[in-house]
């Protein structure tokens, strides 16, 4: 009837031109209240609109036509009783009943000349042996023009009571049918009942619709239109706090304490705004303390060390001199001061490594990268360890690829992790063979270390790079490891954005990988060495299903198991 | 160098705060045949040294009265003597800051008493080798006996260090040296150590000899490599 008000989801207000890219739009419906409020006001208020708009249109017609079909009504009325009195009133015999009704519908039209109505006389479709020839109409109307089912109610009415209905006038010289009312009702010539139609031109009424139907489109369209604005107006007063408190929400979880919210009002949203301020500033204050107290400690971790190695220093210094002499004391004062000079450097060991910890604590562990081949770190190594090696009868492979192994890595702490491996392989491998394997991919490097020792049970693969961690606490201390090596050498690898795991197995000794991205920070995708050595013992022979997964234990989130 | 008489290997000013250390360090010195004059406070080290005259600084980074860091300052403003700071921080932040400040070389406690001693000599080892007994590189000329590098007929004040920096690279024009090719040269460290040392030195060298240090001429990096000099 009227009214295309409605345009869709995508309304005329979508910000930010994202709704130009259809695809976007579901993510936008999904993402945006003020999208979805403003789509939802344009629908509701649409039908709303049109339902009003109908009932209008409705009563607005009913209106117009009524008084129109009340005039047109007594005016065939008149003319009916009119033309029965007039045919009462003739003689039959003196002309015959075709000019007489031709009479009849030419006088009849010419008073209805000029457009007032039409005239349609006809013949009763079912009368017997009709004894006139044809219907009659005015000039050029065509007899169809009176709808069936009027003719339909005139036919069984006997009495003089008229009927109307709208129809069309169909016109027989090709003009357009113009809508109109038609009334009509019988008349009786001779016992012969003829039906006598007028059909009423409604060309005026339909204008005057048209213009009201014009009208509403156009109101109610407009209406639709300024709801949905409305809707965004109202919508934006929400969203836009609401959008702001996300905006400053996700910069203050990016790290940026000092972003704060407006407060403007007193309203929900202002109060909105407070809350928010006060949670960031509450929130900022205790990560400023907190900052503070990461602060305070490693100046007193700095502090300490200065002055823990200060007095080391002198100790020392003495020891040195004394240990150097020492050939010239008695055997109980030798032996002294040999014990001295081994206990001091561990305490030097363990002290430096005590800082490497606090420095990676305080997240201040920084890496110097370089370009370097990993073959040249291995070989000095294993070069330092050569004393070492030969003390314990230990012989040590290297299994090297013969093209370079480069990373860019921070050459101070891959040697630092490299000779821990080495030397904790040495120290554990009771006179076995070791190897020292690397190998390169595209993305990443790695070195193992694989001893043939006593190895470890495969649930304490986890546990060998924890702080002070020893495989047997009932174990003698033969050597001065620090009991911290490996968690440093955990922690220079993740620093490195790589990996550092474990595989023991009691008996079958243990098997240390070292993986590292090749370049910066880029992770790979698995590392170039296997997680377990080679010639391990398959988990999955039989009786060992069980354990399945067990021997392996991911160390750090770069691997894919 | 000569063993000669022992007391003539060279004066050492020892300032440092902890009066043990001091003393220790006086006596492990005086064994190696160095003199020694202690200094226990940074205020009262500038007046130590103009008294002592040392040939070598053993400074303590921190000191009461004042900061390790402007002694090394001070003692430079007046000096091109050898200032090997004592420092229990290894951190990058603190060694560089004390280099920037005019320090020649640093060791970190807790040391090995050969250790500094190496260093010690290190630093007061001249150039004995015989070489040419002037060079030219740039615009600049170097009289390798007289000690003194000159633009022109202007005289450029260099430290011994920087000096025998600028021989090293001069002597052999077009060859690059890695970092640890002059620590060793240089610094006279027999294993690799840390390069922030030649770095930190290369700049205050340029900062010296170049005409634009943004932009040096004289003393060119190779990338990846070290440095080499660079003359026309």
């Amino acid at each position: 009837m009227h009214e295309s008000g409605y345009d869709g989801p995508d309304g005329p207000v979508l910000p930010r031109g994202l709704w130009t890219h259809p695809r976007r739009w579901p993510d936008l419906w999904r993402r945006s209240i003020q999208v979805r409020i403003v789509a939802g006001t344009l629908l509701m208020s649409a039908v709303v609109v049109f339902l009003v708009g109908w009932v209008m249109m409705n009563q607005v017609t009913e209106g117009v036509l009524q008084s129109r079909r009340d005039g047109a009504r007594a005016e065939a009325a008149a003319e009916i009783r009119g033309t029965q009195t007039e045919l009462d009133a003739t003689d039959p015999t003196r002309m015959s009943i075709d000019s007489l009704l031709t009479q009849i519908v030419t006088a009849n039209a010419n008073r209805g000349g000029g457009g007032l109505f039409d005239v349609a006389l006809l013949v009763p479709t079912n009368a017997p042996s009709p004894s006139t020839t044809a219907d009659r109409t005015s000039k050029n109307v065509d007899a169809s023009s009176v709808p069936a089912e009027l003719r339909a109610q005139v036919a069984v009415d006997p009495d003089a009571k008229i009927w109307d209905t709208y129809t069309e006038v169909r016109y027989t010289d090709g003009r357009a049918p113009l809508p109109a009312l038609a009334v009509g009702g019988r008349v009786r010539l001779q016992n012969e009942y003829y039906e006598l139609y007028y059909l009423f031109p409604l060309v005026q009424q339909q204008q005057t619709l048209d213009v009201v139907q014009r009208a509403l489109v156009t109101a109610g369209f407009l209406l639709v239109i300024l709801l949905g604005a409305v809707a965004w107006l109202v919508t934006r007063q929400v969203v836009t706090p609401v959008r702001m408190a996300r905006r400053i929400a996700e910069r203050f979880a990016a790290g940026r304490l000092e972003e704060r919210m407006q407060v403007r009002g007193t309203d929900d949203l202002a109060r909105l705004a407070i809350s928010f301020n006060q949670m960031a500033g509450s929130l900022q204050r205790q990560i400023r303390q907190l900052e503070e107290l990461s602060r305070l400690q490693r100046r007193f971790v700095s502090d300490v060390s200065h002055e823990l190695r200060t007095p080391l220093t002198t100790v020392r210094m003495a020891a040195d001199l004394l240990h150097e002499s020492r050939d010239d004391f008695d055997p109980v004062s030798r032996r002294s001061v040999e014990l001295l000079q081994n206990e001091l450097n561990r305490f030097e060991a363990l002290l430096a490594d005590l800082l490497e910890i606090s420095r990676f604590d305080a997240g201040a562990a920084a890496l110097d990268r370089d370009e370097v081949d990993l073959r040249d770190i291995v070989h000095r190594v294993v070069d330092g360890s050569r004393a070492l090696l030969a003390h314990r009868r230990a012989p040590l492979t290297l299994r090297l690829p013969d093209e370079p192994v480069t990373a860019r890595v921070d050459q101070r702490r891959i040697e630092r992790i490299l000779r821990n491996l080495v030397g904790n392989a040495i120290e554990h491998s009771e006179g076995r063979p070791i190897e020292v394997i690397a190998a390169a991919s595209d993305d990443a490097v790695a070195v193992a270390v694989r001893d043939h020792g006593m190895g470890f049970r495969p649930e304490e693969a986890a546990l060998v790079f924890g702080r002070f961690w020893r495989a047997d606490p009932a174990r003698a201390r033969t050597t001065g490891g620090t009991g911290l090596g490996l968690s440093i050498a955990l922690e220079d690898a993740r620093l490195h954005g790589g990996g550092l795991d474990a595989w023991g197995s009691p008996g079958e000794g243990a098997w240390f990988r070292l993986t590292l991205p090749r370049r910066d920070d880029e992770p790979y995708d698995a590392s170039p060495l296997p997680s377990r050595p080679p010639d391990a013992p398959k988990p999955s022979l039989v009786g060992e299903l069980i354990e399945v997964g067990a021997p392996y234990q991911k160390l750090t989130d770069q691997e894919p198991s | 160098m000569a063993d000669g008489n022992r007391t003539t290997r060279g004066r050492v000013l020892v300032v440092d705060d902890d009066s043990a250390l001091s003393e220790m360090l006086s006596i492990v010195l005086r064994n190696e045949g160095y003199d020694t004059q202690l200094c226990a406070t940074g205020d009262k080290a500038l007046a130590a040294f103009r008294d002592a005259k040392p040939d070598l600084v053993l400074l303590d980074l921190m000191l009461p009265g004042m900061d390790g860091i402007d002694v090394c300052r001070q003692i430079r403003a007046e000096s091109g003597v050898p200032i090997v700071m004592l420092t229990a921080k290894s951190d990058t932040v603190d060694v560089v800051l004390g280099l920037e400040s005019g320090a020649d070389d640093y060791v970190v406690k807790p040391f090995k008493p050969k250790e500094l001693v190496a260093r010690i000599r290190a630093r007061l080892r001249r150039m004995d080798e015989p070489g040419p007994e002037s060079l030219s590189i740039g615009d600049l000329t170097i009289d390798v006996a007289g000690h003194s590098v000159k633009r022109g007929g202007e005289t450029i004040q260099l430290t011994p260090l920087e000096f025998d920096l600028l021989v090293c690279l001069a002597s052999k024009p077009w060859q690059v040296f890695t970092r640890e090719v002059l620590l060793e040269q240089v610094w006279g460290y027999r294993h690799a150590a840390d390069t922030r040392l030649v770095n930190v030195h290369v700049q205050r060298l340029r900062s010296k000899i170049e005409r634009d240090p943004e932009h040096p001429e004289i003393v060119v990096t190779v990338r990846g490599v070290g440095y080499k000099a660079g003359g026309d």
